[in-house]
C-alpha cells in the first residue's frame, strides 16, 4: 500500500484523495482551514444549471465517508524532507512518509480593493461576485439602504487581463458567472435593469453560450462592450460609472444602484512558497507551472509532487472534478513506476 | 454617500522632515503673489522649519517641455542645474512649488533610474554649460506634501477653522489634485492617483468636509497645449465646465487646489463661463472661491487676506471670509500694506 | 462676450436622459432585437450599405442608447432586401425593425393614424 499525502482539502483535493483512495492507497488530506470544501462554501449555485453549490458540497462529503482517509485539519506544511523515493512531510510534531504528493492549495480570488478606480470597499453597494453569492443565501438582495436596486451593473474582468493588477491572462469563469448572476437576479427582481459592461464574452462551453443567449432573450440582459474606467458616488446616493459603448465608439455614463465585480482568480498568496517548499517550478503568473499543457497537467516539475485544481489554472468545478480525475490517474501511473 | 477609501501602503509617501531647498513656480507666483510667500512664512514661523529659498533657480521649462517647445534632454539639464544649486547649499531635500515641475522632477529621476547612460550625458551637458556638478536629491516633495505632513500641527494653532461660523456646520470643500502630482506616478502621491490624500488631509484636519462629486478626479482643463493656442481653449474651458457642473448639485464653499496652473483655471474660467453662458456655480450668486493650499492653511492660521492677496483672484472671496468669520478690513482689500491704491473694483453684474 | 473659443457639447451617451418609447415599442414587436450581438454581419451583407454610408448594426445600437437624432434619414436609406436577415445568427428580424421604426416615427410625427391619435 502506497502513502499520498494531499495538501488542501477543497473539491479538487478532496476528489483526488477518493480518486487515490479507491485504488488502494493510504491517503492523507492536509487542510488549514476547519472544514473541507474550499471556496466552494462561500457559494450559492454554480453555473450553467443552476445546481446548488451544497448539492456539490454534499457528493464530496459523502464520497469521502466511502474511504479510510485522514484527515489533518487546521494544519499546515513546515516542512519537507526527501525519503528514498518519496518525501516526508512534516506539520505541527506529526510527520506523514508520502510515496507521491498532490498540491491541491487552490486560488484567491482578486481583492478587487487594488482596482481603486472602480471604489470597491470605498463606495458603498458596490460588490464583488463572491459578496453577491452570500447576499443570494441570506436572500437579501436590496442595496445597503434596504432598497431594492433598480439598476446593476456587473463589472467583466476586474483584476483579469489586466497589466496593471500584472494579470495577464484571463480567469475564464467569471465571463459566464456573471451571466450566472445576472439571470439569478433577474429572476429576483424582474424589474430591475443589469449591464453587463464586457471586453470580450469568453462563453468557452457550449452551456454558457446558450446561457448567455438566454440572458439577453428571456431576462432582458443588456451587454454593453466597454471596460468600466470609474466609478463615483453621485448627490442622490447612486452609482455613477464610466465606459465607452465602444460598438457605437462613444463615451458613456450611467448611474446605478449597486456594482458587482467579476474579481478574477488568482494563485494562492502563498502558492510559490508552497512551491518553494516542494521543490517545484511555478509560472509568472504564480500558479503552479504544469509539465505537458497537453498531456500532463498536474504533473509538476518535481518526481512524485502532483498538482490538482485551481492552483495550476483558473478552473471552474467541472473542470476542477474532472482535473483532479486526471490527476489521480497520473499518480497511479507515476506509483507503478517505483 | 461616504468615501471610505483608506490608503494601501503602495501609496504611502515618505516625506522629508526638514532642510528644504525650495523650488518656486512659474506660474503661482504670478497668479497667487502671496502664495509661496505665505508658505514660507508658515514653514518658518509656525513649523519652525528650514527652508532655502533661493534667487538662483529658475524656471523648470515644464511648460515648455509639455508645449513641445524644447526637448527633454534640455529640461533635464535645466533641472540637474537646480539639483546642483541644492547641493551647492547643502540640502538633500527638494521641494517643488508647482506640480507640474514635481512631476518633472518625478520624471527625469525615475528615467534616470532606469537608463544611467542618460543620467551621465545630461553630467557631461551640465558640466559643459555651468561648469556645475549635481547630487540627485533624497527626497523630491511637492510643497502641499510638507503642508499635509504638518497638518495636525497647523491645526494646534489654528485661528479660523474651515468651519461656517455662523451654523457651526462644516464647509464644503472641493478638493482639485492636478494630473501631474500622481496621475503619472501613482506612488509619488499620498493615495494615489484615483484619492489622492494631500488636500483632503488637510480640509478634514482643519474642520472641513470633502466633495466627492463624480466628476472629481478629472483634469480642470488646463492642458498646456489646449490653453495656450487661443483656438483650443474649448477643450481647456468645457473641460471645466464638466467639473463644475458636476460639483454643483453640492453647492460647495469652497475649491483648493494643489496645482498653481488649476488653481489658476478653476479660477478664470468661472468667470469666462459667466460671461459666455451667464452660468454662475456655487450656493449664492457668488461662484465659487478657489484658493491654493497655502492661502488656505494661512486663512486657517489666521493671516491676513490681503497679505496674502487674496483680492488677487477672480472669484470674490470676501463672502468666504464672512462664512469663516474671519476678521478683515474691507478697505484694505485695494490698497497696498503702505495705503496707495492698487486699482478699483467693479462689481460684476450678475447675468 | 466672444473669445475667440466656445465651450464644446459633451459626446458622451448619458444613458439616464434617454426616451425609452422607440426602443420599448421595438422590443414589444419585435423582441428578437434582444439577442443580437454586435457582430455585424447585417452591415457587411448589406445592399445600401455597400453604397452610401448606412450601417445596420450601429442603428439598432443606437436606438438601444437612445440616439434617435438622425434616425429619421437614416433608416429611409434601407432598401428593405433583408439579405441582413439570411446572414444574423441570432434570427434578428432586422427588416423587421425597420419597419417598425419607419411605422413608429410616423405614429410620433402623426402621419399615421391610430387609434390614439384620430381625432
Amino acid at each position: 500500500m502506497k502513502n499520498i499525502v494531499i495538501i488542501g482539502g477543497g473539491i479538487a483535493g478532496v476528489e483526488t484523495a477518493c480518486a487515490l483512495a479507491e485504488g488502494g492507497n493510504h491517503v492523507t488530506i492536509i487542510e488549514r482551514d476547519d472544514k473541507l470544501g474550499g471556496k466552494l462554501n462561500q457559494w450559492y449555485c454554480l453555473f450553467p444549471d443552476f445546481k446548488k453549490s451544497t448539492q456539490v458540497l454534499d457528493y464530496i462529503k459523502n464520497r469521502i465517508k466511502n474511504f479510510d482517509i485522514e484527515l489533518k485539519l487546521k494544519s499546515t506544511v513546515e516542512k519537507v524532507e526527501p525519503n528514498g523515493d518519496g518525501y516526508f512531510i512534516h506539520t505541527g510534531n506529526v510527520r506523514y512518509a508520502a510515496d507521491a504528493v498532490v498540491l491541491a492549495v487552490g486560488y484567491d480570488l482578486f481583492d478587487a480593493t487594488r482596482k481603486e478606480e472602480l471604489g470597491y470597499k470605498i463606495y458603498d453597494n458596490v460588490f464583488t461576485q463572491a459578496d453577491i453569492e452570500a447576499k443570494f443565501r441570506s436572500g437579501d438582495l436590496n442595496t445597503t439602504f434596504g432598497k431594492a436596486p433598480e439598476r446593476i451593473a456587473i463589472v467583466h474582468c476586474v483584476g483579469s487581463r489586466d497589466e496593471k493588477c500584472h494579470n495577464m491572462y484571463c480567469s475564464k469563469v467569471c465571463c459566464v458567472t456573471g451571466v450566472k448572476q445576472a439571470i439569478e437576479i433577474a429572476k429576483f427582481l424582474p424589474k430591475t435593469e443589469i449591464f453587463c459592461f464586457y471586453m470580450d464574452l469568453r462563453m468557452y462551453d457550449k452551456h454558457f453560450e446558450e446561457l448567455y443567449r438566454s440572458a439577453q432573450e428571456h431576462h432582458n440582459i443588456q451587454f454593453i462592450r466597454g471596460r468600466v474606467s470609474e466609478v463615483s458616488a453621485t448627490p442622490d446616493q447612486r452609482l455613477s460609472i464610466k465606459t465607452e459603448d465602444t460598438l457605437s465608439g462613444r463615451p458613456m455614463k450611467m448611474k446605478l444602484d449597486m456594482i458587482i465585480l467579476l474579481a478574477g482568480m488568482e494563485a494562492k498568496k502563498n502558492t510559490r512558497q508552497v512551491a518553494r517548499l516542494f521543490d517545484v517550478e511555478t509560472e509568472e503568473s504564480g500558479f503552479l507551472r504544469s509539465q505537458d499543457f497537453h498531456l500532463g497537467a498536474g504533473i509538476l516539475s518535481r518526481k512524485g509532487i502532483f498538482a490538482a485544481g485551481a492552483c495550476i489554472s483558473p478552473m471552474s468545478i467541472k473542470e476542477t472534478i474532472e482535473n483532479a480525475r486526471s490527476t489521480a490517474m497520473q499518480v497511479n501511473q507515476y506509483l507503478k513506476t517505483l | 454617500m461616504q468615501n471610505l477609501y483608506t490608503v494601501s501602503k503602495d501609496y504611502r509617501k515618505e516625506i522629508a522632515d526638514d532642510k528644504y531647498y525650495y523650488a518656486r513656480s512659474c506660474i503661482r507666483q504670478n497668479f497667487f503673489p502671496g502664495s509661496e510667500v505665505t508658505f514660507l512664512n508658515i514653514l518658518k514661523k509656525d513649523l519652525d522649519r528650514d527652508v532655502f529659498d533661493d534667487p538662483k533657480h529658475t524656471t523648470c521649462t515644464g511648460i515648455a517641455y509639455h508645449s513641445d517647445v524644447i526637448p527633454f534632454d534640455t529640461i533635464q539639464t535645466v533641472v540637474a542645474r537646480h539639483f546642483a544649486l541644492m547641493s551647492e547649499n547643502g540640502y538633500e531635500n527638494f521641494i517643488a512649488s508647482c506640480v507640474t515641475s514635481f512631476g518633472m522632477y518625478i520624471e527625469i529621476t525615475e528615467t534616470w533610474k532606469h537608463f544611467p547612460e542618460q543620467l551621465e550625458l545630461i553630467r557631461e551637458h551640465l558640466k559643459k554649460a555651468t561648469g556645475r556638478e549635481f547630487m540627485i536629491p533624497k527626497n523630491i516633495a511637492h510643497t502641499s506634501d510638507i503642508v499635509y505632513k504638518y497638518r495636525m500641527r497647523i491645526a494646534e494653532q489654528m485661528k479660523y477653522p474651515l468651519v461656517n461660523a455662523k451654523t457651526g456646520q462644516p464647509l464644503k470643500v472641493v478638493d482639485h489634485i492636478g494630473c501631474h502630482y500622481a496621475k503619472m506616478f501613482p506612488d509619488k502621491g499620498e493615495g494615489g492617483a484615483e484619492f489622492t490624500q494631500v488636500l483632503q488631509g488637510m480640509i478634514k484636519a482643519w474642520g472641513g468636509a470633502t466633495v466627492d462629486y463624480p466628476e472629481r478626479r478629472h483634469c480642470c482643463g488646463f492642458g498646456f497645449r489646449q490653453y495656450l493656442v487661443q483656438a483650443n481653449r474649448g477643450y481647456s474651458v468645457s473641460n471645466s465646465k464638466k467639473k463644475f457642473e458636476s460639483m454643483q448639485p453640492y453647492e460647495p464653499d469652497l475649491i483648493v487646489a494643489n496645482c498653481p496652473g488649476c488653481a489658476m483655471f478653476m479660477d478664470r474660467w468661472q468667470y469666462t463661463l459667466n460671461e459666455m453662458q451667464g452660468t454662475r456655480y456655487g450656493a449664492s450668486d457668488t461662484m465659487i472661491p478657489v484658493l491654493t493650499y497655502e492661502e488656505m492653511a494661512g486663512l486657517v492660521l489666521g493671516y491676513d487676506p490681503w497679505d496674502m492677496g487674496l483680492q488677487m483672484h477672480q472669484v470674490d472671496v470676501t463672502p468666504l471670509l464672512d462664512k469663516m468669520g474671519v476678521k478683515y478690513d474691507p478697505d484694505g482689500k485695494y490698497r497696498t500694506r503702505t495705503g496707495r491704491p492698487i486699482g478699483s473694483y467693479t462689481p460684476q453684474q450678475s447675468r | 462676450m466672444d473669445f475667440g473659443y466656445t465651450t464644446l457639447e459633451t459626446r458622451s451617451i448619458d444613458y439616464d436622459k434617454f426616451d425609452r418609447k422607440l426602443i420599448e415599442y421595438l422590443l414589444q414587436y419585435e423582441p428578437s432585437l434582444l439577442v443580437c450581438m454586435a457582430c455585424g454581419g447585417c452591415t457587411a451583407t448589406c445592399s445600401a450599405g455597400n453604397l452610401v454610408d448606412f450601417n445596420i448594426r450601429r442603428i439598432q445600437l443606437m436606438v438601444k442608447r437612445g440616439e434617435t437624432d438622425t434616425l429619421k434619414a437614416e433608416i429611409d436609406k434601407c432598401m428593405l432586401c433583408g439579405k441582413c436577415m439570411l446572414i444574423c445568427p441570432r434570427g434578428v428580424n432586422l427588416r423587421n425593425v425597420v419597419m417598425l421604426i419607419k411605422k413608429k416615427l410616423s405614429i410620433d410625427s402623426g402621419q399615421l393614424a391610430t387609434k390614439n391619435n384620430i381625432k
